[in-house]
């Protein structure tokens, strides 16, 4: 192997399956270990679990990549009022399907006019998605895709 | 990388009118949000629930007033009918929760606010964790849509409902279209036994002693996380109680939605029943030093001081205010150091009323709470360091919840060591 990951998924976007539609660009932040909204990041976006390898950083306008969430179902309402406040992740890419995240991206959209897709890819393409790459996430009901802009 | 094209939502002429706003725009909402959980979960169609129990009256953030306001606007009601599970504040005592700080405050407000959306879309104002104390409950193989993760547990262990893991948001809107997808516990699949627990070496004293529920419970979540135990070994006549704690517990600790306990619970005749004739995938062998050892880990106090004891988490049966009136009755007063909290729905309330317990409660200084639980919302005094409580959850929670150091106890050590004004606890309860 010669070619970096990244420089894959440049060249060829991901297809993904649409768990929740919508339309976002932004930077990857790819989580080490799954993430509880409820108790694990603050109102605002950061992330505050003393356990979480990126404790301290924040989720904020960040196409957040992890295997899943993880905990409570009140972590539904924690992401709904941190899109409520502007300060939610721009898309959440991930290898599970996650209702709880999925639940705080649909109120936050009938609520607040959210935008934020919710996309899952396998483990494998999770994996092409470091931090720090500029991507683009669209979801629509049908179809999914994460890709690197011009 | 899943198949797209994979099994799709079908959704019947009444669904889809629903879906469509022919039926209104509150249920509109509602639709989507339960078909977009849908897809999420794959289900193949959606499941008619016949009650449904509602955890989203506690107060967390504007975006849950946000959600039940829109949904009261649009003129959502609920079809079926509909139990409330507690809200942030003690509406039948008010001096209860505290209301000073502006973070209080704001609590308290928006806290009311919510637990009176939710009345206007016709749930009704049961505001207890224990739904299945209540007078009707769902019987076997009925599908329901439960929160709130102890409820959850028991309906779908001890009276063989069937609910998956739902929570806030979701639970209101099951409830207005009176479906729920088609997934998770509603099938017989997944309610099949994974883990066996075998707890035969454990003496039949224990098992039936009130710490075995609680302790088990936090024992068997930490191994099994979200599979479904099967417990081999409990007393037949294990008491809804005892299960209720179990439940509690092993919810909290890991996250179990299902249990079976063979010879006890209702789709566990037989160990082969309760594992579908599958095998299990583990055995786990729990004894007396394990349960010596739970009740350390969830013990964080060091020393004997002790400020307060709360009880009632889940609230309280009418059968457990019983023990605690007996237990009180005719002995000394409670040391005055030692706030004693109980916390119970208004519908036991009521009838431990009828029955004359709240006389001999009163008489102690218990402080009964009602409509709400003392680990979610500014009961207890600031100054509290160390609290005493026999309950497996409250024990797992309060920690985090209330920077409260705790020691796990049986019902009659939590009474003894308030009459003392100190921890007495003893483990030969547990040998």
């Amino acid at each position: 192997m010669t070619t970096s990951s990244a420089d894959a998924a440049s060249r060829m976007p991901l297809s993904a399956v649409p768990l929740h539609a919508g339309h976002a660009s932004g930077t990857v932040l790819h989580l080490d270990t799954p993430l509880s909204f409820w108790g694990g990041t603050d109102h605002h976006g950061t992330i505050i679990d003393a356990h979480h390898p990126q404790r301290g950083q924040s989720v904020t306008g960040r196409v957040l990549v992890m295997r899943a969430g993880r905990g409570s179902s009140s972590s539904s309402y924690v992401l709904a009022e941190q899109l409520r406040q502007q300060c939610g992740p721009a898309a959440i890419v991930l290898a599970e399907r996650d209702a709880i995240v999925v639940l705080g991206a649909i109120v936050a959209r009938e609520l607040y006019g959210s935008d934020m897709p919710v996309a899952l890819v396998t483990a494998e393409e999770l994996a092409e998605l470091p931090t720090g790459l500029a991507v683009t996430v669209d979801c629509s009901t049908d179809h999914g895709s994460v890709t690197l802009p011009d | 990388m899943d198949d797209p094209t994979g099994p799709t939502l079908q959704l019947t002429p009444d669904e889809q009118s629903m879906l469509d706003g022919e039926q209104g725009d509150g249920i509109a909402m509602a639709m989507r949000v339960v078909v977009g959980l849908a897809r999420v979960h794959e289900a193949p169609r959606l499941v008619k629930i016949e009650s449904a129990h509602i955890d989203g009256c506690l107060f967390h953030g504007q975006s849950g007033l946000d959600f039940a306001s829109r949904l009261v606007d649009l003129g959502a009601t609920v079809r079926v009918p509909t139990t409330l599970n507690v809200g942030s504040i003690d509406l039948l005592h008010p001096g209860t929760v505290r209301n000073q700080t502006p973070a209080e405050q704001e609590v308290s407000i928006g806290g009311r606010a919510l637990m009176e959306a939710y009345l206007a879309m016709g749930a009704r104002a049961t505001w207890t964790c224990a739904p299945y104390q209540l007078d009707a409950r769902p019987g076997l193989g009925v599908n329901v849509a439960w929160a709130e993760s102890n409820a959850i547990a028991f309906c779908n262990s001890v009276l063989g409902a069937r609910t998956d893991r739902y929570g806030d948001f979701l639970d209101i809107c099951a409830a207005i279209t009176g479906r729920a997808p088609f997934a998770g516990l509603h099938t017989d699949e997944a309610r099949l036994g994974d883990v066996l627990v075998d707890v035969t070496a454990i003496p039949d004293r224990v098992l039936r002693g009130d710490l075995a529920g609680p302790l088990l419970g936090y024992l068997v979540g930490s191994r099994v996380g979200t599979s479904n135990p099967v417990l081999i070994g409990m007393p037949s006549e294990t008491s809804e109680d005892t299960l209720k704690a179990f439940g509690a517990a092993a919810a909290s600790s890991g996250g179990v939605a299902m249990f079976h306990v063979v010879g006890v619970t209702p789709e566990a005749a037989t160990v082969d029943i309760a594992f579908g004739g599958r095998s299990p995938t583990e055995t786990i062998t729990l004894t007396s030093d394990d349960l010596v050892q739970a009740r350390r880990e969830l013990t964080t106090a060091s020393d004997g001081r002790l400020d307060v004891v709360s009880v009632g988490t889940p609230h309280a049966s009418i059968d457990e205010i019983a023990h605690l009136a007996a237990l009180l009755e005719d002995g000394p007063e409670m040391a005055s150091g030692v706030d004693f909290y109980v916390s119970t729905g208004r519908s036991v309330w009521a009838l431990a009323q009828q029955r004359g317990h709240r006389d001999v409660l009163e008489a102690y200084g218990i402080r009964v709470v009602t409509d709400t639980c003392t680990y979610v919302t500014s009961i207890l005094r600031p100054q509290a360091q160390v609290a005493m409580t026999n309950s497996g959850k409250w024990a797992h929670y309060a920690p985090g919840n209330l920077g409260v150091d705790v020691v796990m106890a049986s019902l009659r050590e939590c009474v003894e060591s308030a009459r003392a004004g100190r921890v007495v606890i003893d483990d030969d309860e547990l040998r």
